[in-house]
C-alpha cells in the first residue's frame, strides 16, 4: 500500500520527468474477417487502431466513447486478457505487450480489473469469501493474520460486512456486488485498476456511492485508475485526466478541466452537447447549442480515410479526407487530432450550431 | 435539429378538458410463491394530449409495470389489477381483453428500451412495420401497406426507406432499429405512446437523435406521449410533467420545470443529488442516498423511503408507521412526505440547493 | 449464401470421407492390432469351417497383403468405379457404387441393402410425419397453458413414453392389435407402389410405436422451446402491436421455437433411416436394420461395412440439409 511513494495525492498535471506507471504506444488490435470458401482473411475491424498514452501512478485517466469505438478492447488488451497486434503496452517501465500467461502472473497482483455486470462477474456458486480470497489462492500468497482476517478487512474496506463472508452472491443487491467486486479486485493491493463501465450498470443513487467508494479507495491506497466508461459526467467526476475515443483512436487527451470546459475536437464537442441535461429551462430557453451528429459511426471495418470522424464533422474540408491529423498538443497537456481544432489559432472557430445543415452525410 | 422554437408549456396551466388519459389508483400486484409482489400499489395521474408525462424511478420502482399495465400486457394469471384506466373515458381495466387488443397498436402505442430484442430477428423491418398496421387496416392491400411502412421509415429519418424496408433487424444499426421501432408504433397514428427508456440502450449522440425525433413527431402528430426512464437528463429533455415512483408509489408529480427547481420530496432531492452534472461546477463529492431500493414483497412500513431518508427522524415516527399521501405543495405539485411543506423547503433552500 | 452452401457441402463430403476411413480401420486394422493374422481376418469373410484355398483367394482379393493404404485406396476406387473378384470358378463383379461384396453368400453388399432401404424409408418417414405433429402439437400446448390439467397429463405420458423402450410398447400394440383382437393381423410390408393402402395398414403399429418414444421426446422439447420463446421481447412487440393472440403464437412464437428442433429432428431422421434395428426386428420388417442384424450374426464383415457406411451417409445427409434448412430460416445464419 505504501510502496507507490508520493502517489496518495492525485496530480492533475503529473510531473513530466517522472517514470509513467502505464506507457502505451501504438497499440493496435486488429480482429481478423474471414470469407469466401476457403475462410481466408479477407479484412480486420480495426478495433483499436493505434492509440498511444500514458498515466501516471496515483492519478485516473477516464477514456471515454461510444460502443464500437475501441475503449473496452483497449482495456482487455492492457489488463493482457487479449494479446495485442501491434504496439508496446510498458508497465513500470517492463515491456508486457506479449508476456505469456506464465510470465504476466507476477504482474497480475499489480494490475487487476472491474467488471461491469455485478452479475454475471461473480460465480454464483462460491462464497462472498471465496470469491474475494480467490487471488489469494491463485497467486499462493499468504496474508498477515490469515486469508479469513485479510478478506474481512477488505469487505470493510468496500462498505460491506464483515459477517457477509459466508453469504453468496444473489443475496446481494447489485450496488452491493460491485462492491464485492472491488474486493476482489483489491486482495493483492494492486497498483493499477482497470473498470470498465463499472457504474453503468447500477441504479442512479447506488452509483453514486460506488463513485465516491472508487474515490475514497484512491485516496486511502494511492491506486491508479484507468476508467473506461460512455457516461461523460461520470468520467467528468472521477478523472484527473480524459482521453476521448472515436473509431478506434484517440481523438483528444486532455486534463479534465481543460477538456471540459474548452474541447478542441469536433467530435468531443458533439458528445458533450448530446449528454441530456436536468434542468427543463435549458431546453426552452435555448440556452444550450446542441450539435446533433448525423448518422451512424462508420464501421471499423473500413474506417474512412484521413480523419475518422470527417463523415460526420460539420468542419470537415478536402483536407480532411487526404491526411490523417496527428495527435498534437495545442496547449500544455491538452492534445488534439483534428485540423481544425476549435478555439485555437488561425482558426476562427466556426461555431457548431449552425453547422448541421451544411453536412455532407 | 435544436429545440428553440418550442414555446414554454410547462408553466402554463393544464390544457382545458378533460385528459385523454386518466390513471385512478392503480394497483398491479402479482402472486408469487416468495408472497405478494406490490409493484404498483395506487398510482394515479392525468394526461392530455400533446402533452408529455415523464415516470422517473429506479429498477424496481413499478415504472415499466405501470406502463405495461396501461397497454393490458400483464397477462398471467397471477397479476391482479385494480383501479381505474381511463383511455377517452373509457375504462381498460374494466373492458374486455378483445377490446383492449383493439386498441392495442391503433390507440395506444409502446416503444420498448432494447430494439435488437423487440423486433424479430426471422423477419424484415418492414414485414414488422407492415404487419402493425394491416393488424388494423384490414381493408388494405399489400402494397398499400407497404408504401405506408415506407413512408414512415422516411419519416423518422432512415435514408433509402424503399430499400432497406427489407432489410432485417440485425442489418440496422441501434439507432436504425429504434427508428425503424418508432416507425411501427406510429404506423396507426396513435393517441398515446409509451417509450419505456428509449434511448437507455443507445450511445449518447444516438439518444439525442431519438430524443429530437420523438418530440418533432409528437408536434406533428399531437398524440399524448409517456416516457419512462431512470435517467432524470432524459425527462427533462422531453417531460412536460414529471412524476416519481418509489416502491410502486407515487411519492412526487408536478410540473418538470417547478420539479427540478425545486423539488419536494426527499427521494427526488436524493436522485439530483447522487447523479455527476456536466452542467454544473463540479462536486467535489457525489450525495448518495444511502441504502438500497426496497423489496416489493416486504415494503418497509410506513413511508416507503424512511430507511434511506435522511430526514425521518424528524417525523416524530409517522414515517414508520404511516403511509404518507400525495398532497399538492406548491400549484400542480404534489408531494408525499411526512415532512410539513415548510419544513421541507427550508431544508431544501438550506442544504439540498447549494450541493445540487 | 453460396459460399455458405458450398462449404457446407464440402465439409459434408469430407465428414463422410473420414467416416470411411475410420470405419474402414475398424474393420481392417483393428483385428491386426488384436493379433489376428491375415488368415484369420480372410476367414471371417467366408463363413464356417473356410478351405485353404478360399482364405487364400479372399486375401489375394481383398490384397490384405498389402499395406493397409493401398487396401483404403482399392476400397474407395471400388466406389467409384466398382471392381473385380477372381474367387471361386467365375470373375464375380462387383458393380458401382462397390460397398464390398460378400464371398458368403456370393452377393454384391451395395444392391442387397439397397432393395431394404424402401422399407426402412417407410418406416422412418410415416413415424417422423406421426411423432412431428403429436409432439409438436402436444408441446405447444402444454407450453400456452403451462399447469393445467393437460400440460401435466401430457407431460406425464410423455416421461412414459421416453423411459418404454420401443420393444415394450411394439409388443405390447402387435398382442392387442394383431393377436388379441386381430383388427391388424398378418403384417408384412407391402411397396407403396403395389398398394399404397396395404402399405399404411401395415406399417401403422411400427410408426406408433416408434413414434411414441420420439413424440414424448419432442414434446418435452417444444414445450421448452415455446416456454422461452414466449418471453422474448419480441413477442410483447407482437401482442403490443394488436396481434389476435393465435398470430402471436403461431407466426412469431413458433417460428423462433422450432428452429431447434429442426436440427434435432435432422439428426433423428439421419439415424433411423440407417436402420430402426428394434422396430423392425419386433415387427419382422425387412430393412436395413435388419440387415446389418443379420450381417453381425452372420459375421459377415463386408456387409457390416457396408451398412455402416450408409448409415453415416444418412446421418451427414440429413445434418447437411438442417444446416441449409437452419439457414434458410434464420436471416442472421444466411446474411451474416
Amino acid at each position: 500500500m505504501t510502496d507507490t511513494q508520493g502517489a496518495t495525492i492525485p496530480s492533475p498535471a503529473p510531473a513530466p520527468e517522472r517514470e509513467p506507471l502505464l506507457k502505451v504506444t501504438g497499440l493496435t488490435r486488429h480482429f481478423p474477417i474471414r470469407g469466401g470458401l476457403l475462410r481466408r482473411q479477407t479484412g480486420a475491424v480495426r478495433a483499436v487502431d493505434g492509440i498511444d498514452f500514458t498515466v501516471n501512478a496515483g492519478e485516473t485517466l477516464g477514456v471515454v466513447g461510444e460502443s464500437g469505438c475501441g475503449k473496452s478492447t483497449m482495456g482487455r488488451l492492457i489488463t493482457r486478457l487479449d494479446e495485442p497486434t501491434g504496439g508496446k503496452i510498458q508497465f513500470e517501465g517492463t515491456d508486457i505487450t506479449h508476456l505469456g500467461v506464465g510470465a504476466m502472473r507476477p504482474l497480475r497482483r499489480d494490475i487487476q480489473m472491474i467488471f461491469q455486470d455485478p452479475y454475471s462477474s461473480l460465480n454464483p456458486r462460491h462464497t462472498v469469501g471465496t470469491i474475494v480470497s480467490a487471488p489469494f489462492r491463485l497467486q499462493g500468497v499468504q496474508p498477515e493474520g490469515g486469508v479469513k482476517k485479510a478478506v474481512q478487512d477488505l469487505l470493510e474496506l468496500c462498505g460491506l460486512s464483515p459477517e457477509h463472508y459466508n453469504r453468496y452472491p444473489h443475496e446481494f443487491s447489485g450496488g452491493q456486488r460491485q462492491r464485492i467486486g472491488i474486493a476482489r479486485a483489491l486482495a493483492l493491493k494492486p497498483k493499477m485498476i482497470v473498470a470498465d463501465e463499472p457504474v453503468s450498470a447500477l441504479d442512479v443513487s447506488i452509483q453514486a456511492q460506488v463513485v465516491n467508494l472508487l474515490d475514497d479507495l484512491q485516496q486511502e491506497l494511492g491506486l491508479t485508475y484507468l476508467i473506461i466508461a460512455h457516461d461523460l459526467s461520470v468520467v467528468r467526476h472521477v478523472s484527473d485526466r480524459v482521453a476521448v475515443m472515436y473509431l478506434g483512436k484517440i481523438v483528444e487527451i486532455a486534463d479534465r478541466d481543460s477538456l471540459y470546459r474548452s474541447p478542441m475536437h469536433p467530435y468531443t464537442n458533439a458528445l458533450m452537447s448530446a449528454v441530456p441535461v436536468p434542468d427543463p429551462r435549458r431546453r426552452q430557453s435555448g440556452g444550450r447549442e446542441r450539435i446533433l451528429l448525423k448518422g451512424d459511426v462508420p464501421s471499423p471495418i473500413n474506417p474512412p480515410s484521413g480523419c475518422r470522424f470527417r463523415t460526420r464533422c460539420w468542419k470537415a474540408q478536402d483536407v480532411c479526407a487526404s491526411r490523417e491529423p496527428l495527435l498534437t498538443a495545442l496547449e500544455t497537456g491538452h492534445q488534439v487530432a483534428c485540423h481544425f481544432p476549435e478555439r485555437s489559432e488561425g482558426n476562427d472557430g466556426h461555431s457548431p450550431e449552425n453547422a448541421p445543415e451544411n453536412q455532407g452525410s | 435539429m435544436t429545440d428553440l422554437q418550442k414555446t414554454p408549456a410547462d408553466s402554463a396551466p393544464a390544457p382545458l378538458g378533460d385528459p385523454f388519459l386518466s390513471v385512478r389508483d392503480l394497483r398491479i400486484h402479482f402472486d408469487t410463491d416468495d408472497g405478494l409482489v406490490r409493484s404498483v400499489d395506487g398510482v394515479s395521474f392525468d394526461l392530455h394530449k400533446g402533452r408529455t408525462l415523464g415516470i422517473v424511478g429506479e429498477s424496481g420502482s413499478g415504472k415499466s409495470v405501470t406502463s405495461l399495465g396501461i397497454m393490458g400486457l400483464h397477462r398471467s394469471k397471477r397479476a391482479r389489477i385494480s383501479g381505474e384506466i381511463l383511455l377517452d373515458g373509457e375504462d381498460l381495466i374494466a373492458a374486455g381483453p378483445d377490446r383492449v387488443r383493439q386498441l392495442r397498436g391503433r390507440e395506444l402505442a409502446m416503444i420498448f428500451q432494447d430494439p435488437l430484442t423487440a423486433m424479430h430477428p426471422y423477419y424484415t423491418v418492414g414485414a414488422q412495420i407492415i404487419e402493425a398496421y394491416r393488424v388494423h387496416h384490414p381493408k388494405a392491400t399489400k402494397k398499400e401497406a407497404r408504401a405506408r411502412a415506407v413512408e414512415m421509415l422516411d419519416r423518422v429519418g432512415i435514408p433509402q426507406p424503399d430499400r432497406r424496408l427489407d432489410d432485417y433487424p440485425h442489418q440496422f444499426s441501434g439507432g436504425m432499429r429504434q427508428r425503424a421501432m418508432i416507425a411501427m408504433a406510429l404506423v396507426n397514428d396513435p393517441s398515446l405512446l409509451i417509450a419505456d427508456e428509449p434511448t437507455t440502450a443507445l450511445d449518447v449522440t444516438v439518444q439525442a437523435q431519438i430524443l429530437d425525433l420523438i418530440r418533432d413527431l409528437q408536434e406533428e402528430f399531437g398524440s399524448a406521449v409517456i416516457i419512462i426512464t431512470h435517467d432524470l437528463g432524459v425527462v427533462a429533455e422531453l417531460a412536460d410533467d414529471i412524476l416519481v415512483m418509489y416502491g410502486g408509489k407515487c411519492v412526487e408529480r408536478g410540473p418538470a420545470a417547478s420539479l427540478f427547481d425545486a423539488p419536494e420530496h426527499p427521494y427526488t432531492w436524493g436522485l439530483l443529488g447522487s447523479m455527476p452534472r456536466l452542467d454544473r461546477e463540479l462536486q467535489e463529492r457525489l450525495v448518495p442516498v444511502k441504502g438500497t431500493p426496497p423489496s416489493l414483497i416486504n415494503v418497509p412500513s410506513g413511508c416507503a423511503f424512511h430507511p434511506r431518508c435522511p430526514y425521518a427522524a424528524l417525523t416524530g415516527g409517522r414515517s414508520t408507521s404511516e403511509v404518507p399521501v400525495l398532497t399538492e405543495a406548491a400549484p400542480g405539485h404534489h408531494a408525499a412526505c411526512h415532512l410539513a411543506a415548510d419544513e421541507r423547503h427550508r431544508i431544501f433552500t438550506e442544504e439540498i440547493a447549494p450541493r445540487l | 449464401m453460396f459460399a455458405y452452401i458450398i462449404r457446407r457441402i464440402f465439409a459434408a463430403a469430407a465428414l463422410l470421407l473420414v467416416v470411411s476411413a475410420v470405419t474402414f480401420a475398424i474393420f481392417f486394422l483393428l483385428p491386426r492390432f488384436a493379433g489376428e493374422t491375415a488368415d484369420q481376418l480372410a476367414a471371417q469373410y467366408i463363413g464356417k469351417n473356410p478351405s485353404p484355398e478360399a482364405i487364400a483367394a479372399v486375401k489375394k482379393n481383398l490384397g490384405f497383403e498389402q499395406p493397409l493404404y493401398t487396401q483404403y485406396w482399392h476400397f474407395l476406387k471400388g466406389l467409384v468405379s466398382g471392381a473385380e473378384y477372381k474367387f471361386g470358378p467365375e470373375p464375380a463383379t462387383c458393380h458401382v457404387p462397390c460397398f464390398g461384396y460378400s464371398f458368403k453368400n456370393h452377393l454384391e453388399v451395395w444392391p442387397e441393402m439397397t432393395s431394404r432401404i424402401p422399407v426402412t424409408i417407410s418406416l422412418a418417414i410415416g413415424a417422423a410425419v406421426l411423432w412431428l405433429v403429436s409432439g409438436i402439437t402436444t408441446g405447444v400446448i402444454s407450453a400456452l397453458k403451462p399447469r393445467s390439467v393437460f400440460d401435466r397429463l401430457s407431460m406425464g405420458v410423455a416421461l412414459a413414453g421416453v423411459s418404454l423402450p420401443v420393444f415394450f410398447t411394439g409388443a405390447l400394440l402387435l398382442t392387442v392389435f394383431s393377436y388379441e383382437w386381430p383388427i391388424l393381423d398378418n403384417l408384412h410390408y407391402v411397396d407403396f407402389t403395389e398398394d399404397p393402402l396395404m402399405w399404411a395398414r401395415n406399417l401403422i403399429l411400427p410408426w406408433i410405436s416408434l413414434a411414441f418414444l420420439y413424440s414424448a421426446l419432442y414434446a418435452r422439447l417444444t414445450r421448452a422451446g415455446m416456454l422461452e420463446t414466449m418471453s422474448e421481447d419480441y413477442i410483447r412487440t407482437a401482442r403490443a402491436k394488436g396481434l389476435v393472440e393465435r398470430k402471436v403464437v403461431v407466426k412469431h412464437g413458433l417460428r423462433s421455437a422450432l428452429t431447434p428442433i429442426v436440427t434435432i429432428f435432422g439428426m433423428d431422421l439421419g439415424l433411423l433411416l440407417g436402420g430402426a434395428l428394434i422396430t423392425e426386428q419386433v415387427f419382422s420388417l425387412n430393412g436395413v436394420g435388419q440387415f446389418a442384424v443379420q450381417a453381425i450374426n452372420d459375421n459377415d464383415l463386408p456387409k457390416v461395412l457396408g451398412v455402416t457406411l450408409l448409415a453415416a451417409f444418412f446421418i451427414v445427409v440429413c445434418n447437411l440439409v438442417v444446416d441449409l434448412l437452419y439457414a434458410l430460416v434464420d436471416p442472421r445464419v444466411r446474411l451474416s
